[in-house]
């Protein structure tokens, strides 16, 4: 007996294109929390220096990672909502 | 510490328990079905669905442990936030709709949903059990915790308080009324935390925290090769002296109370001692607080600023700040922190919090906590790559976490409710830096336990507030307790007996097998709660995210992504993560310490294990995958 799951869910002919478009923003976001990581790591200094006003770049690149998160889900939900309406028409997802 | 017990918070603590039970009273009587219990029905609208992901991810770890490793060691704890929000990410782009689509209720259900694999529900119901426990046992500890001011209870019981009462929720409804206690503590945490935040910038800084805010004393003094030989003073008399390491520490006596100061030098050759605050177990088993039992309470509470630059001008106090100003200011002002440092005095114990000025530009960026930079040695590195690893891809892979997407009923709501927590969460945790800094300089914090710093600063701005957060953060405790012994007894009467062992059982059956397995998980957690009493809660949950990233993510992303997986690659996946990264994390120094050993012997010489064992899990599934792929 294979695990079926919870709620049927409709054929989503949308899945292909918004896995590609959830790799490309991973990939994105991943690449710019690894130059922090890497910041962190060998130029301490430079996260202490101003980047606006009196703001360290720590503190803009640490709560500009948090705003990023939810700009880039916002945008990602978009996208996906549209390709589902194309792609499927009513069908349940 | 020993705090003064308010009726206030004890009323808003009981009318917080009175609903929760009430909550699950009135969807026990609704609960019937095995979908009903263990996914909700999938019938979760997804914005309450995306704040109960916020109540249940946003646990003790999160609200108690990054405000006060904030409040202690500057940003090295928002390191923390940003790096449990960012795996948020992971699991939107790259989980959340395709998991959506495979299971039914649990993680084990999406993994083996393309196999019908023994070895998959074995291994991954083993996973979901030891991930589960592992993050169990420092939410069972921080309510202890947290009941000991609450209260004015013993540590056990606040751990048989939270276990009786998530016992009682998720026995009678499971996940329907687990949803809403976490939709609810959510929504409250997140408000108050609003409201606490407006507080601190309200106030602003300043040199005086309180009235009553203890002023250190500092003394004048004479010293020849390293050694005091007189004091300036008229009432102190002076003991001894200990080194430890570079630090050299004075003991004094004044009106028959011994305590402890430190040696400053200064570069003209002039030297002073400045006071600290010292805990020092005595060979015949007391325990003295600054020289004193702890019920004549010497031991106060601590944090402030050296001096304050505002706009250019040094200034006694700032008046309310806006968000930006906070920043600013602080950057450019002096913070006193407390460092800690553990020697001999004969027989005795001594540990010393001295103070350590600290400015306010370093306090603002890593390296007060985590070892990193130029000065770095390359294991701390290791060390530090290895943690912002395990964050990032430890949520994805968390049981407790990935089982709220089977409470919706699509996959646009999976997707939905993941952004309604990002922002939920990624709000909750900038907030934790204004909370977290606010608590550093506010004379709040407790330098015995480090977890209390978000209800301390609540309780200097009054009894109120201090009451409603306390019984948040008790409910916080409740709330991720609750979710994660879901995932528990899901893992067991589902994964384990129903499917693995094939037993045969009725839907009511298999409602009654989740019922108990939840009561003993529940059970099981209270003793693991009052034995681990005293340990780490972070270190406790970074090594549930290690452990989580590197036994699930691998096989999680496989079955997604890469054709050629085959159920052994799973099955052999989860077990090389898992034990190596117990296994590391057993053989770490961190561990060492706490076995009485030093430091310095440990076999591996960094705490989190990911960088290593997640690899290890890849490579296992790529290559057991590869050797038993099917004859075409």
């Amino acid at each position: 007996m294979l695990h079926e799951p919870a709620v049927e869910v409709g054929a989503d002919y949308a899945s292909k294109k918004k896995t590609r478009l959830g790799v490309i923003l991973f990939t994105v976001y991943a690449t710019i929390y690894a130059l922090f990581v890497l910041f962190g790591l060998f130029y301490t200094d430079l996260l202490g220096l101003k980047a606006i006003g009196n703001i360290n770049l720590a503190v803009v690149y640490g709560i500009g990672l948090i705003l990023l998160a939810a700009i880039m889900g916002f945008v990602y939900n978009l996208v996906c909502s549209r390709m589902e309406d194309q792609m499927n028409g009513g069908a349940k997802l | 510490m020993i705090y003064e017990v308010s009726i206030w918070a004890i009323l808003i603590f009981l009318i917080f328990v009175a609903l929760v039970i009430g909550l699950s009273f009135y969807f026990g009587s609704r609960t019937k079905s095995a979908a009903s219990y263990y996914a909700a029905g999938g019938t979760i609208h997804w914005g309450v669905n995306g704040i109960a992901f916020a109540g249940d991810y946003l646990s003790a770890a999160s609200f108690l442990g990054i405000c006060g490793m904030i409040a202690y060691a500057g940003y090295d704890g928002f390191l923390y936030s940003i790096g449990y929000l960012a795996g948020w990410v992971v699991a939107l782009f790259l989980v959340a709709e395709p998991l959506k689509r495979l299971g039914k209720y649990t993680f084990t259900d999406a993994l083996d949903s393309k196999f019908n694999s023994r070895g998959i529900k074995l291994t991954a119901s083993l996973s979901t059990l030891i991930v589960s426990i592992f993050y169990l046992i420092p939410q069972m500890v921080g309510a202890g915790d947290l009941v000991v001011p609450l209260l004015g209870l013993p540590h056990w019981a606040g751990v048989v308080i939270v276990g009786a009462i998530v016992i009682y929720i998720v026995a009678t409804a499971g996940m329907t009324s687990t949803t809403y206690v976490q939709f609810i503590k959510g929504g409250l945490l997140i408000t108050f935390s609003v409201i606490l935040t407006i507080y601190i910038l309200r106030n602003g800084f300043t040199l005086n925290p309180s009235a009553d805010y203890h002023q250190f004393t500092k003394i004048e003094v004479q010293v020849e090769d390293n050694k005091v030989i007189s004091i300036e003073s008229d009432d102190y008399e002076l003991i001894s002296q200990q080194q430890d390491g570079s630090q050299t520490f004075v003991k004094l006596s004044k009106e028959n109370y011994e305590t402890w100061f430190k040696l400053e030098k200064q570069i003209d050759g002039s030297a002073y001692l400045t006071e600290v605050l010292n805990i020092t177990n005595t060979a015949s088993g007391e325990k003295l607080y600054n020289g004193a039992p702890k019920a004549e309470r010497r031991f106060y509470q601590v944090g402030h600023l050296k001096n304050i630059v505002y706009k250019g001008e040094e200034v006694e106090s700032t008046g309310p700040l806006g968000p930006f100003e906070f920043f600013s200011t602080l950057e450019e002002s002096e913070v006193v922190i407390f460092n800690k440092s553990i020697f001999d005095d004969g027989d005795d114990r001594v540990t010393a919090f001295y103070q350590q000025p600290t400015k306010g530009s370093d306090v603002l960026k890593p390296g007060l906590l985590l070892k990193v930079g130029k000065n770095a040695k390359l294991w701390d590195k290791v060390n530090f790559f290895s943690l912002m690893l395990a964050l990032f891809l430890g949520t994805s892979a968390l049981p407790h976490i990935l089982i709220r997407y089977y409470t919706v009923p699509s996959q646009r709501a999976a997707r939905k409710s993941t952004i309604v927590a990002i922002i939920a969460i990624g709000f909750f945790y900038i907030l934790t830096l204004y909370m977290g800094l606010g608590a550093m300089v506010s004379g709040v914090n407790d330098l015995e336990s480090s977890n209390m710093s978000g209800p301390l600063l609540a309780k200097s701005f009054g009894i109120g507030l201090f009451s409603i957060i306390s019984a948040i953060a008790f409910a916080t405790v409740l709330g991720t307790v609750s979710g994660l012994i879901v995932a528990s007894s899901g893992a067991i009467a589902h994964d384990f007996v129903d499917k693995y062992l094939k037993v045969e059982m009725t839907d009511k059956q298999k409602v009654r097998a989740g019922k108990l397995a939840a009561f003993g998980v529940g059970i099981f957690a209270i003793i693991l709660g009052i034995i681990f009493k005293g340990m780490n809660v972070s270190f406790l949950v970074g090594l549930a995210f290690a452990v989580a990233a590197s036994a699930n993510l691998p096989s999680i992303l496989a079955v997604i992504f890469w054709k050629k997986t085959t159920a052994k690659g799973i099955a052999s996946s989860i077990v090389v993560g898992i034990l190596s990264a117990v296994t590391i994390i057993l053989l770490s120094p961190t561990m060492f310490e706490r076995y009485g050993l030093p430091k310095a012997d440990a076999i591996v010489p960094f705490d989190n294990p990911a960088i290593i064992s997640m690899p290890l899990a890849v490579i296992a599934l790529v290559v057991v995958s590869l050797l038993t792929q099917k004859k075409k």
